[in-house]
């Protein structure tokens, strides 16, 4: 098995590819590195559907997911991120 | 079955080019191909780690737990379990174009894994699916939604 992805290269490589504005990686595996919760917030999401939006996201980390054992995404658009935050 | 109808039956091939669907088909296996057709025979397939029994990762036993929850009955539901199966295993994933296991088809048409139908099972479009395809009886959905 490999030994996983680090979270600080998973965080880079979603933001750099989805132009996205915000990516927050929570590392689930207790250290391995092959499990990953993320959220990523872009305007690419904008007008997509959720599985069109997780397609992308897929893509964009291809190499990266093949590597881990588990990997959840939410993804947001701009506008969504914002609503949502603003509740909490 | 002709290269060309496979070709055809791959869950995404809005993306996928038809030559790199053909180039695939030629190299899946006889059962593999059988596997893959079924999606489109059976009204709900699910490839999955271990048995819906007993899932053999807490995503996948998350997607039959949330099946279950929508009334949906597993003696009529296909189910692969890819664990035993390692050419089932990659090769699902090469046909939705989709990198992780579990993955749901209903009627078809590949919804998605673990995180899109918990989110369309939050969100109720799950279940309107599952009506709207006739899947799931709308009775008991009248009594517990008071719609």
């Amino acid at each position: 098995m490999s030994a996983g992805i680090s979270k600080e290269h998973l965080e880079q490589t979603l933001k750099e590819k989805l132009s996205a504005d915000h990516v927050e990686v929570i590392d689930t595996s207790g250290g391995c590195g092959q499990n990953y919760d993320v959220v990523i917030v872009s305007s690419v999401f904008e007008g997509k559907t959720l599985l069109q939006k997780h397609r992308l996201v897929n893509d964009a980390a291809k190499a990266e997911i093949s590597q881990l054992h588990a990997f959840s995404q939410k993804t947001y658009t701009p506008a969504q991120w914002a609503e949502l935050t603003n509740k909490k | 079955m002709s290269l060309r109808s496979l070709t055809r039956l791959n869950a995404n091939n809005e993306i996928k080019s038809p030559l790199v669907s053909s180039i695939l088909c030629r190299y899946l296996s006889d059962s593999l191909k059988k596997s893959l057709e079924s999606v489109q025979k059976n009204d709900v397939v699910l490839f999955m780690k271990g048995t819906p029994n007993r899932p053999e990762c807490g995503f996948s036993r998350a997607v039959v737990q949330i099946l279950t929850a929508q009334g949906l009955d597993f003696s009529k539901i296909k189910t692969y379990n890819v664990l035993a199966d390692n050419e089932l295993r990659e090769g699902v994933k090469e046909y939705s174009q989709w990198p992780t296991v579990p993955q749901v088809y209903i009627k078809g048409e590949f919804i998605g894994g673990c995180d899109i139908v918990l989110n369309m099972h939050h969100n109720g479009e799950l279940e309107d699916l599952l009506l709207k395809e006739g899947l799931v009886d709308p009775k008991n959905e009248l009594e517990q939604e008071e719609k």
